[in-house]
């Protein structure tokens, strides 16, 4: 974790992003971040450690075969077909429908991502702010919370028509419960001395709100978005094996139910590194924004 | 208990004719957690002049932390008034003050909002206020805090600089508001002896610009005598005021003072004070709560 938080600092600042004073800017920053990671042990090992597991991987199913692993498509069929013209299976970076089903998940996290986010955030603040609020919507919340999301499915195809928004109701639903609780304790996390000490300095509620309440939840924000990201695509990865024509989650179980397990392990690794890029970018926004956090943590050397 | 200040209104020992007067009169403050009460103060007088700096001090949990909120405006008082320069701050009809730019507070842990540079911290309360435009607040963040010795710090933020420097923006970011009273709680307290003194420094220059009265709560016998005109001594809990040690030292002070005569008398005076409330305070087993 600490290591992707300073790779997305360097993307940031190599970027071109606002110059601050006195810090290493542009190139020379870049220059100096990627200098630094070259020194340090940590990419060799963990270049090391991710060749490692393939190499096992690649012994258990493609050399030894052994039982368990023998259905299993070992990491040369995986990457030959992944990445060639004419994959025997039907699904590589050279076909469109490949391109298609990336295309449909990822729009489907965007929408359902920012639906849950511009509602959770100012649901959250409004909760953790106003201990009237609390009371009337937190039990509500709370009762609907536990409910497994895969629960939901039924529901969300009788209330919705259509493929697409079941699918992305059901991801918005489990987004919307992690922000809504996060930043509701995000507020309630903010040290009592912080809105002593604006009240002193003359505020009125409406500036401690914008000045106190949301920049002090936005560590406790940002680290629900990036939970309410994995859930997301959790929700939605299920979604889209229940009821679905399109998306990595329907890629994954069509495969399946056609016998073809390449594109099955081809559609699970790129939600891998789809899932991982987003969350990538929500860190990316957060350190954005909280540039009091990410230097002061630099500082302690983290 | 044998208390001085039930006949209320000592004498205060400065006279500046200068704005923030707080009077203390008859305070009593009631604790009711889960309908157990705990008096933290009990009917408590004092009066601190105009430009004095009064010091506190007494054992933990005797309720100087309470008394410091009841003018501050933080929570209610039980019983009692509470005036600044003749208004009523806080009395029968009124148990809480509202909070205001007039008395702004100084934290034992500080409170510089983490989430704005230093400058913007120190801007905030006349752009809040609407005293001066965001431009004009930001200029005048950095003259004063060039003029306490803060110099380039306005771009950063709290989490990058020293505790002390921290601390003395703080002091900066309330006496840019041009309040009547500066309250401080132990704003010193985990500090280390020499950055303490230099904090000492900056403090009673600042002081020295601006008159401001000061209500400063502190473990620290030593700090209260160098800093203070008077050092209030509290009894422990229910806090009221025991003993009052008039600190006739001349100003400007410096670190000479700390060995001069005058201050080892009033240092023995203040700590029989302290000494006996501490043994008090020892007894009746009170935890620690501060
Ligand atoms: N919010 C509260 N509820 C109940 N008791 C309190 C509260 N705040 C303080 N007290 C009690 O009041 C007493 C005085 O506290 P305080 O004013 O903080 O002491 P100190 O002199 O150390 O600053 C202590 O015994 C403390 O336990
Ligand atoms: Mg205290």
């Amino acid at each position: 974790m600490s290591g992707d938080g300073t790779s997305s600092v360097a993307i940031q600042r190599g970027g071109g992003a606002p110059a601050r004073p006195r810090a290493p800017t542009g190139i020379a920053y870049f220059q100096y971040v990627l200098n630094k990671k070259l020194r340090s042990p940590t990419p060799y090992l963990m270049a090391l450690g991710i060749g490692g597991w393939i190499l096992i991987y690649w012994l258990f199913s493609e050399v030894w075969n052994l039982p368990r692993f023998e259905k299993m498509p070992g990491p040369v069929a995986v990457i030959s077909d992944w990445f060639s013209r004419k994959p025997f299976q039907g699904t590589s970076i050279f076909t469109e429908t490949y391109y298609v089903h990336i295309w449909v998940s990822v729009r489907r996290i965007m929408i359902a991502f920012a639906i849950a986010t511009a509602i959770g955030v100012p649901l959250g603040l409004i909760m953790g702010w106003s201990r009237r609020f609390k009371d009337y919507a937190f039990p509500i919340l709370e009762t609907l919370r536990p409910i497994p999301i895969l629960a939901w499915v039924p529901l969300a195809i009788l209330m919705f028509k259509g493929l697409e928004t079941p699918v992305i109701f059901l991801a918005t639903l489990a987004s919307l419960f992690v922000t809504v609780l996060n930043t509701m304790l995000g507020v309630e996390s903010i040290d009592e001395a912080y809105f002593r000490a604006a009240g002193c300095l003359g505020s009125k509620p409406r500036q401690v709100f914008w000045h106190v309440v949301i920049p002090g939840s936005l560590p406790f924000i940002f680290t629900g978005l990036q939970i309410s990201m994995g859930v997301a695509w959790f929700s939605l990865v299920a979604a889209e094996m229940v009821s679905g024509d399109y998306g990595l989650g329907y890629l994954i179980l069509s495969s399946y139910v056609n016998s073809v397990t390449v594109p099955m392990v081809i559609g699970m690794l790129t939600l891998g590194f789809v899932g991982w890029i987003t969350s990538a970018l929500v860190r990316m926004a957060g350190n954005q924004m909280m540039q009091w956090r990410t230097r002061a943590l630099a500082l302690e050397g983290r | 208990m044998t208390v001085m200040s039930k006949n209320p209104a000592a004498a205060p020992a400065v006279q500046s004719g200068g704005k923030g007067a707080i009077s203390i009169r008859n305070v009593t403050k009631i604790y009711d957690p889960g309908g157990v009460n705990v008096v933290a103060v009990d009917n408590c007088s004092l009066e601190i002049a105009p430009g004095e700096i009064c010091m506190i001090v007494g054992p933990s949990g005797c309720g100087k932390t309470t008394l410091l909120n009841a003018i501050a405006g933080f929570h209610s008082i039980t019983s009692g008034t509470i005036h600044l320069d003749g208004e009523l701050l806080c009395g029968p009809d009124k148990p809480k003050a509202e909070q205001g730019a007039d008395r702004i507070v100084v934290f034992q842990n500080g409170a510089l909002f983490p989430w704005k540079t230093i400058r913007d911290n120190v801007a905030y309360g006349p752009i809040v206020q609407g005293r001066l435009s965001p431009v004009e607040a930001r200029g005048k963040a950095d003259h004063m805090l060039a003029e306490a010795g803060l110099h380039d710090v306005g771009d950063k933020y709290p989490g990058e600089v020293s505790s002390g420097m921290a601390r003395r923006a703080e002091i900066v970011r309330a006496l840019i508001n041009d309040p009547r009273v500066l309250l401080l709680d132990e704003p010193y307290r985990a500090m280390d002896a020499l950055t303490k003194s230099i904090m000492h420094e900056a403090l009673l220059e600042m002081y020295d610009r601006t008159k401001v009265t000061i209500f400063f709560i502190t473990h620290d016998l030593e700090e209260s005598i160098f800093l203070g005109d008077r050092v209030v001594v509290m009894t422990t809990r229910p806090a009221q005021v025991k003993k009052i040690v008039d600190v006739r030292i001349p100003r400007p002070r410096n670190y000479k003072v700390l060995s001069s005569n005058e201050f080892r008398v009033l240092f023995a005076e203040a700590k029989d004070a302290v000494h006996e409330e501490a043994i008090k305070a020892f007894e009746a087993g009170e935890r620690e709560l501060a």
